[in-house]
């Protein structure tokens, strides 16, 4: 059986994870463009790759984040949404 | 046929093949096709026969109709929600009907009728929905109760052992199932016939663009000069749209499918459940085909998984309990170009010369014959035919998008 990791909760089957979508930082929508806005919500880059996602243990409603490699199915890293955050701030 | 056989087992020579085998890549094209599944084929077909372009490619990077459309459930069917998808998959229907004569080619274009069962009152208020506006647009399709399923289906249990019973059904007379593999190779060899050329196991690793303009494609076996390229790759869509420079709304999440060991004809109708996120037909062979929700995740891969037939037996054995001893025979996965508003995208780029045809998720084949036709009427035009206006790449800058959720999710 498949297993993820979450950093909270441990190591627990896939069946009880809910995938959340892409993790990417949000432009200020005062401050963009209806075309930048348009590429944020609906544009994707959607080539096979490394990209970091919001996964959900739902059994306790934990969220956070995992870096996945979107060819093989791997799991790479996983991380809170804190230790993410910090990295969007080191860019 | 098995007088054939016998000729040909007394004969050196071998049965002609559909196509022919071109010997190398030419240097340049008018246009150069990527991706032979039916929709490239269709397209070339369709540049020949109505545009008189024949100085086309398909570039097909394994062998033609092996990626979605040889992995798909073949459902046909027009009962969308958007008068924009109605018009389009409508037209598509017509050209599926005379295909088989068209090609001289028996496609088992089988008319079976399609349900699409309502468990809940919101389900029941979208298929009344979908019904009046198919009727608006003259498309046969009706909102039927629980009697007229019963009649139709004997075999199902209505009441899904109490769990979530069957409320109605919206009921498409022309829903069909077809032979895949025939409209591939009907469209290839139409296509070969007028002389384009069908280059197999060339993959395409390049386009070049020149001052916003395309120029030419590398691929594996070189580099060829066209003004043209359309890119009909359905799963690859991301792959091939990052060579031209542009992004799309695109992404990829594997469909999964399966087959049942044969059994005797019991079902001639096509049974979809959008609340149990399953469907089902019966093969000609007595196969059981039968297909599920997306797979949750983004992944480029065509793996399949147990995960996927359990859940789907699990569901599958509230409508029908008899199944239970019946044993799954294969199973495989395609990968779904899936779109936020489930509308494909068509036709011009930003990109001068480059054009995409995608964003046919789960349930593109029923519109192979009508993007085959539309796309090649945009390429010979330069500019977007009507009915695949509304599913330009541009709408979602213009916040316009075209919601077909409610009629596309699990239904194909
Ligand atoms: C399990 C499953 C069930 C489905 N059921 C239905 C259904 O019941 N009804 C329905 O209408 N639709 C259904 N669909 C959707 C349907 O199969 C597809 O939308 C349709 O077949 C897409 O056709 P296509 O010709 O665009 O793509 P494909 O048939 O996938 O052809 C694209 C081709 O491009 C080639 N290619 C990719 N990259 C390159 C490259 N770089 N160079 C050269 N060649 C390349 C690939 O090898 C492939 O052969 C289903 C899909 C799946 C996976």
């Amino acid at each position: 059986m498949k297993l993820i990791h979450c950093p909270k909760v441990g190591t627990r089957p896939a069946s009880e994870f809910v995938y959340g979508g892409l993790w990417r930082p949000m432009p200020d929508p005062d401050s963009t463009t209806d075309m930048e806005w348009s590429h944020y919500v609906f544009h994707r880059d959607g080539a096979p790759g490394v990209q970091r996602e919001w996964w959900c243990h739902a059994p306790t409603g934990m969220w956070f984040v995992a870096e996945r490699d979107t060819m093989k199915d791997e799991f790479l890293r996983t991380m809170t949404v804190a230790e993410a955050m910090k990295d969007l701030a080191h860019g | 046929m098995p007088l054939r056989l016998l000729k040909n087992a007394f004969s050196d020579a071998p049965d002609p093949r559909f196509f022919n085998t071109p010997r190398g890549l030419r240097d340049s094209y008018d246009v150069v096709i990527i991706g032979g599944g039916g929709h490239g084929l269709a397209c070339a077909y369709y540049l020949a026969r109505d545009h008189g372009i024949t100085n086309v490619a398909v570039l097909e990077q394994g062998y033609i109709g092996g990626g979605n459309t040889g992995r798909n459930t073949t459902i046909v069917r027009s009962n969308y929600l958007t008068p924009e998808g109605v018009k389009f998959y409508d037209e598509s229907v017509r050209l599926f009907q005379d295909l088989a004569e068209d090609f001289d080619l028996n496609i088992f274009y089988s008319e079976r009728g399609h349900f699409t069962l309502a468990h809940t009152d919101a389900a029941m208020r979208t298929m009344r929905w979908r019904a009046e506006v198919n009727k608006h647009f003259g498309i046969d399709s009706e909102v039927v109760d629980r009697d007229t399923i019963a009649e139709a289906v004997p075999m199902m249990d209505l009441d899904c052992g109490g769990e979530h019973p069957v409320l109605g059904a919206l009921y498409h007379a022309p829903g069909a199932v077809v032979r895949h593999d025939a409209v591939a190779w009907g469209y290839g060899r139409g296509a070969d016939k007028r002389g384009v050329e069908i280059h197999q196991k060339t993959r395409v690793t390049g386009i070049r663009v020149v001052q916003g303009k395309v120029t030419g494609v590398e691929t594996d076996r070189g580099v060829i000069k066209t003004g043209k390229v359309i890119s009909m790759v359905a799963g690859s869509t991301p792959r091939v749209t990052k060579m031209a420079g542009i992004t799309t709304p695109i992404v990829i999440h594997p469909l999964q499918a399966c087959v049942t060991e044969p059994m005797k004809p019991w079902l001639d109708t096509i049974i979809v459940s959008g609340s149990l996120h399953v469907y089902v037909s019966q093969s000609s062979r007595g196969e059981l085909v039968m297909g599920a929700a997306l797979d949750p995740a983004i992944l480029h891969s065509t793996r399949s998984t147990l995960d996927f037939v359990e859940g789907l037996a699990d569901q599958m054995l509230d409508l029908f309990p008899f199944l239970g001893n019946s044993k799954v025979m294969r199973q495989w996965a395609g990968m779904a170009d899936m779109t936020p508003d489930f509308a494909p995208i068509m036709g011009r780029t930003a990109v001068d010369g480059f054009y995409i045809d995608a964003g046919w998720g789960t349930w593109g084949f029923k519109a192979t014959p009508v993007s085959g036709k539309t796309m090649a009427w945009t390429v010979a035009n330069d500019k977007d035919h009507a009915l695949i206006e509304p599913f330009s790449l541009a709408r979602f800058d213009r916040f316009e998008l075209v919601g077909e959720r409610g009629a596309a999710s699990v239904g194909h």
